[in-house]
């Protein structure tokens, strides 16, 4: 093996790192957020809904479950300009992911709603509370416990798969690898260093969402 | 020349899931050895085998695959292996399902329980022995559901490997673009072949799970 490994060149150019890790994050957190919003919105409309919002809610979960991230991507960027839809990268990567979060969101909401009893539910309306207090206090509540854990590793996973829109020129961490990558002729070391950022990251995320577990569950 | 998008660039497309699915076939296999190996450390009596285990899965399951693909490469010339798209993504798109397997095999390993292993162990039987006559073929059938769903993720995973210029099906259809300027189209039908082949798996792994959960 007579290569020499060069880390020096990477870290220089490390205003580009910080940039592509603000790009990374941001996109995570606005996706996780409105993804989240349609797995609620569309397990509920899945379940309570009246049948055609029940069938659509089915069919885009699957759709979107069934291909992959880096085609959805392709045509919201590359196709819906010919439909007249011109997005800027960033905005076209933001829907992406939200789409594809929310069709994996409303999968795992949707049966931790179904995992409540419905002798509980019964229960509620025997008490009298109304049916947003019961889906509110009875249902909602005392499945989040359950859903926590999945929605947890589905947004790592998420965060991990930002990653992918680099492809579409979003100035993302993958992306400012690229750029270092052009300029150093570094690649195996730069892959290498933010392989390691987005595996801490990944790390960090896990033990956030371990520690919000046990306050948000934890002595119950 | 720009042409129009026609019955023979649709031909192309199908023709090229071959190379989706043969990626994913090798990908598989790759992963299931390794994966084996991985998942029977995470459930082995020597705290060290464990420990290397978890972090393996750790390390990988928290990296992009995508990163991944990149590190093998441009890594593979470093170890004197020729840089070639297909030698990258095969050991690379490994590499990750060994993870993922080895993960899901755990989870079917230790669902098992401990009675069983003892069970096996008041009769002679040693830890290898437990796992291939005891342990093993009642976690097979736990374990094929989600190793069916995970089947799915490889195909759509496979998509990254058009980024190092593998032509598989989402690479064949960006040339497809760059011949006929039709990205919706194109992209569409692409998506559209992607759901044929990962819908029918989806829907073989709900049924294997419910005949599972029916069956006890």
């Amino acid at each position: 093996m007579s290569y020499t490994f060069q880390f020096r060149d990477v870290f220089a150019a490390w205003q580009f790192l910080v940039q592509g890790l603000g790009t990374t994050i941001y996109l995570s957190l606005v996706a996780m957020v409105f993804g989240l919003t349609i797995g609620v919105a569309g397990a509920a409309g899945r379940l309570y809904g009246p049948r055609m919002l029940r069938s659509a809610v089915a069919i885009y979960v699957e759709v979107i479950r069934n291909t992959p991230l880096l085609v959805q991507l392709f045509i919201v960027f590359f196709g819906l300009p010919s439909l007249g839809l011109r997005l800027d990268a960033r905005t076209a990567a933001l829907i992406s992911l939200t789409i594809n979060l929310g069709a994996y969101a409303v999968e795992i909401v949707r049966a931790g709603l179904q995992a409540v009893p419905r002798s509980q539910i019964e229960a509620g309306d025997s008490l009298g509370l109304s049916g947003f207090q019961v889906f509110r206090y009875i249902v909602l509540l005392p499945s989040l416990k359950m859903m926590f854990p999945s929605l947890a590793s589905q947004f790592i996973l998420l965060m991990l798969a930002t990653s992918i829109t680099s492809q579409i020129a979003v100035p993302d961490l993958f992306h400012a690898a690229s750029i270092i990558q052009s300029r150093t002729f570094r690649d195996f070391e730069v892959y290498t260093v933010i392989g390691v950022l987005y595996l801490s990251m990944a790390l960090a995320l896990r033990a956030l969402f371990a520690l919000v577990y046990e306050l948000a569950f934890g002595q119950r | 020349m720009i042409r129009e998008f026609g019955v023979i660039d649709l031909v192309y497309l199908v023709a090229a899931i071959r190379w989706t699915l043969l990626l994913t076939l090798a990908a598989f296999a790759g992963g299931s050895v390794v994966g084996l190996i991985i998942a029977i450390m995470r459930v082995s009596n020597f705290a060290i085998l464990r420990a290397v285990a978890v972090w393996y899965i750790q390390v990988i399951q928290g990296t992009p695959l995508l990163v991944i693909l990149f590190v093998f490469f441009f890594g593979v010339s470093i170890v004197g292996l020729p840089v070639l798209p297909w030698i990258a993504a095969s050991l690379s798109f490994s590499l990750y399902a060994s993870a993922f397997l080895g993960e899901i095999w755990r989870g079917a390993l230790q669902a098992i329980p401990r009675t069983q292993w003892e069970a096996g162990g008041s009769l002679g039987l040693g830890f290898v022995e437990q796992l291939r006559y005891v342990i093993i073929p009642q976690a097979v059938r736990i374990s094929i559901p989600p190793t069916v769903g995970f089947l799915v993720q490889l195909i759509k995973n496979t998509s990254l490997a058009a980024t190092i210029g593998f032509v598989e099906l989402t690479r064949e259809g960006q040339l497809t673009t760059a011949a006929t300027f039709q990205p919706f189209t194109v992209y569409v039908t692409v998506a559209f072949l992607y759901f044929l082949m990962c819908f029918p798996l989806t829907q073989w792994s709900r049924i294997l799970e419910r005949r599972f959960h029916v069956a006890g």
